[in-house]
């Protein structure tokens, strides 16, 4: 299937990547190419065969539900990006969500 | 004795037990390697200083108390995708500008506890996507082979710049991590061993995730006993990470020279391709030969979903980075740019952050994600992947390792292929099944072509049985006697 222009802005905002409308036609046809090789999976027959969920062949580990790691407030900001949110609470500052 | 910077792990351990050199000169060699070896473009940090501190801790450390073990005071490379603390971490990308994680990755910790040196973060491509390394912001690795055309060519991708140091001598082995063939393929470019352990076998816990059920750690190195013992210190089982395997790790050199007389090698035909050249299919030809020289039972097999395998990863590893790079949208750390609105915020940052490629793959598996398309794509993909893996568990019942090419070409030329990513991806098509079934492989130096460039060949073995694919990779290397030398920048001729 070959992808058009609208469908890569769809996906292209749903992805949050901002893509200029010059570049939507190129995309379009690189992104339609890429997909219509992988449609060669549609040869195999699958009807019987059940989705792969795990690579490994380990039983997902259990643990007791207890926090182990934390209070680490100036770690989790000290990258934050410019404005520096330091020294104004302990928050990351974003553009305005909320009217 | 070769040059400080040219001696394997096994021998850089020995001088430094029988006192011939301290790590501190042994270090101090390789910092001038890397200085010299600039124009490689191997590395995006150097950390010399970090680096002396270690190795004069490791040398106090061995006359008081003796050594650790074989990697106390060994100078290696980390491939930028490690989080290391206090240490700038990229992953070759634009969005993670100034990023200093507060913490050290399971593997790094792992090599620092065993007394391993970090010389710097190497060079790589972008969130590890790519087969060239020409996809980095920190723009491309030169490989120090040059072949007779005299060109620059790629050290291959995505751990290239990890290649790169090792086959120049900048690095007495170093770490990578392996998505699709991300360590094998830049192996084979650069002539130097690169493996691939087992799905689980090392924690990815503070690795930089791409495709997380693909994604894992191991080591590029100059022999495939300096392999073993790098894996030996980076695996483990790690709470910290729930795919991690509660395995234990086993000494992978114990066994390592016992020959492959008897050994079960299957040769599957699926893995001629068109246009792949005389000197791979002869080479792969000579490694047959090789194995039963030294007794081991070579037989054809068959995969019969081989061909399959490169359009599913590349439905199911976009998908998964879709999903893990959502994460980067500007608000915690790395780049911001600025937006009126939230959403603006976020499309501007991921717009200017992400390279061709990455923005290529995540919008590749945000499509085959999105409503409507799931099952056809992604699900389809998965089913697929099933069948390769019962591929390989068939076929695992009749022989103990699989031999094949590790890549379909030699190195090629920088700029080469880029705007053809399907001609790209093939890079992989040897790699990425093992890759899908979770198996450990590794790719092994084994002769030049026409050109004078490496090529490699690949054993794949069983789920946590690489102590066969150690011994089978050690028998190649005995028989393949690979000496051949870079003209390189930093070490070689």
């Amino acid at each position: 299937m070959s992808l058009d222009k609208d469908t890569v802005r769809k996906i292209a905002f749903l992805a949050r990547i901002r893509v200029s409308d010059d570049a939507l036609d190129g995309l379009a046809a690189e992104l339609s190419n890429i997909i219509g090789w992988v449609e060669q999976l549609n040869e195999v027959e699958t009807e019987s065969t059940a989705p792969m969920t795990s690579v490994a062949d380990i039983r997902l580990p259990r643990r007791e539900d207890k926090v182990s790691d934390g209070d680490k407030a100036a770690e989790v900001l000290a990258n934050a990006p410019e404005p520096k949110s330091e020294g104004r609470g302990g928050y990351f500052l974003v553009p305005k969500v909320v009217e | 004795m070769s040059a400080l910077n040219e001696l394997t792990i096994a021998d850089a351990a020995d001088g430094l037990c029988k006192g011939d050199f301290s790590s501190e000169e042994l270090t101090g060699a390789l910092i001038g390697a890397v200085e010299k070896g600039r124009a490689l473009n191997a590395f995006i940090t150097e950390t010399p200083e970090i680096a002396l501190d270690r190795a004069k801790e490791s040398d106090k450390r061995r006359k008081k108390d003796g050594a650790l073990g074989p990697m106390d005071g060994i100078p290696v490379a980390v491939k930028d995708l490690f989080c290391t603390e206090g240490v700038l971490t990229t992953a070759g990308s634009h969005m993670l500008d100034g990023f200093t994680p507060p913490y050290e990755s399971t593997v790094t910790a792992n090599l620092q506890a065993a007394g391993a040196v970090m010389l710097g973060k190497t060079n790589m491509d972008e969130y590890a996507m790519g087969s060239s390394n020409m996809t980095s912001f920190y723009g491309p690795v030169i490989n120090p082979w040059k072949g007779k055309q005299k060109k620059d060519l790629v050290p291959g991708g995505s751990s290239g710049g990890s290649a790169a140091a090792v086959a120049a001598g900048l690095a007495t082995g170093a770490i990578g991590t392996d998505t699709g063939g991300s360590i094998r393929q830049p192996a084979s470019f650069s002539g130097i061993v690169g493996m691939k352990p087992t799905y689980g076998r090392c924690s990815r816990w503070g690795m930089v995730a791409f495709a997380s059920s693909l994604d894992q750690a191991g080591p590029l190195t100059r022999t495939v006993g300096d392999a073993a013992i790098m894996l030996g210190v980076m695996a483990g089982h790690d709470p910290k990470d729930s795919t991690s395997a509660p395995v234990d790790v086993p000494d992978f050199s114990s066994n390592l020279k016992d020959g492959v007389k008897g050994l079960k090698v299957g040769i599957p035909k699926e893995y001629t391709v068109d246009g792949m050249p005389a000197e791979i299919q002869a080479l792969w030809d000579q490694g047959r030969d090789w194995l039963t020289g030294q007794g081991a039972e070579c037989r054809e097999v068959a995969l019969p979903h081989t061909k399959y395998a490169l359009p599913a990863y590349y439905i199911v590893a976009p998908a998964e980075a879709s999903s893990n790079l959502a994460r980067y949208d500007g608000v915690r750390y790395g780049l911001r740019v600025a937006g009126e609105t939230l959403d603006d915020m976020y499309e501007a940052t991921r717009g200017e952050g992400f390279g061709a490629e990455v923005r290529r793959r995540v919008l590749i598996g945000t499509y085959v994600l999105s409503a409507g398309y799931y099952d056809a794509y992604y699900l389809k993909a998965q089913k697929v992947r099933t069948l390769i893996a019962d591929d390989f568990r068939k076929v695992f019942e009749d022989v103990d390792v699989l031999l094949t090419p590790t890549a379909p070409s030699a190195a090629f030329a920088v700029g080469d292929k880029m705007d053809d990513p399907l001609a790209m991806y093939l890079n992989d098509v040897f790699t990425v099944p093992a890759s899908l079934a979770g198996l450990p492989a590794i790719s092994v130096p084994a002769g030049l072509d026409a050109d004078g460039l490496p090529l490699g060949l690949h054993l794949i073995a069983r789920p946590f049985d690489e102590e066969t694919l150690f011994r089978a990779a050690n028998a190649l290397e005995d028989a393949a006697g690979f000496d051949a030398r870079p003209e390189g920048i930093g070490g070689g001729k």
